[in-house]
């Protein structure tokens, strides 16, 4: 019962965060601050989730000797949650940079020091 | 109320929040805004993957197409970025990707 509440706490303060990231994607007004939100608020929403869910699997677990398969399904989910912390900076890290190059110029706020030179967009 | 039905509530919840991503990807005025939108939906695929497994009580079945999925995700993500990279700029490139000052 703990184990679930736990588990349940987790799981919706990942969908907290996965809404901050949905909600940046939408608001926010050049393709940096964009990218900043979907990575972060992605990577750390999926990582509370799937945590949660490992979590859970821990109720029916009474013996090591007969209810060794539900370790095995919580190490893989620990694995894909890792995998996803590894991997979703990295693509993020990737597709930033693929837009450095020419894609999108930073805006800066009028008033704001501007060490691009000319090299942004004022709003 | 079981934590199967509460499974169900976070893949609504997950589902609707892809909704923003969703736009941003019909929307998004430049291809990489696009993409990282794509991506998004990508990895929260993945847990969505889980959520399934959950509320089907078949976990140990639906984690190893949340891990392919997600595989599959970084690569695309990837694999789009280097092309963007190498094209959007216009610039020549030589084998290793390193551009070419003329």
């Amino acid at each position: 019962m703990i184990v679930s509440v736990i588990s349940a706490i987790f799981i919706l303060v990942g969908i907290v965060f996965f809404a901050g990231a949905a909600i940046g994607i939408i608001r926010f007004p050049d393709f940096y601050t964009r990218t900043h939100a979907a990575g972060k608020g992605d990577t750390l929403s999926s990582l509370l989730v799937i945590t949660g869910f490992a979590l859970y699997q821990l109720n029916g677990f009474e013996s090591f000797s007969e209810d060794w398969p539900i370790l095995l399904v919580i190490l893989k989910l620990l694995g894909v949650s890792i995998f996803i912390l590894f991997t979703s900076p990295t693509a993020t890290h990737a597709l930033m940079d693929a837009g450095w190059e020419e894609c999108s110029k930073p805006k800066i706020k009028e008033g704001r020091p501007n060490h691009l030179g000319d090299d942004s967009d004022q709003f | 109320m079981t934590f199967e039905d509460f499974a169900v509530g976070v893949g609504l919840a997950i589902f609707f929040l892809m909704l923003p991503p969703l736009w941003r990807i019909i929307k998004g005025p430049s291809a990489l805004d696009r993409i990282v939108a794509v991506n998004v939906i990508g990895t929260k695929t993945a847990v969505l993957l889980i959520v399934i497994g959950i509320v089907f009580k078949r976990v140990e079945m639906f984690v190893d197409f949340a891990l392919a999925y997600a595989l599959l995700n970084f690569t695309g993500s990837l694999a789009a970025a280097r092309f963007l990279h190498k094209t959007k700029t216009g610039d020549e490139v030589d084998e290793e990707g390193a551009a070419i000052e003329s």
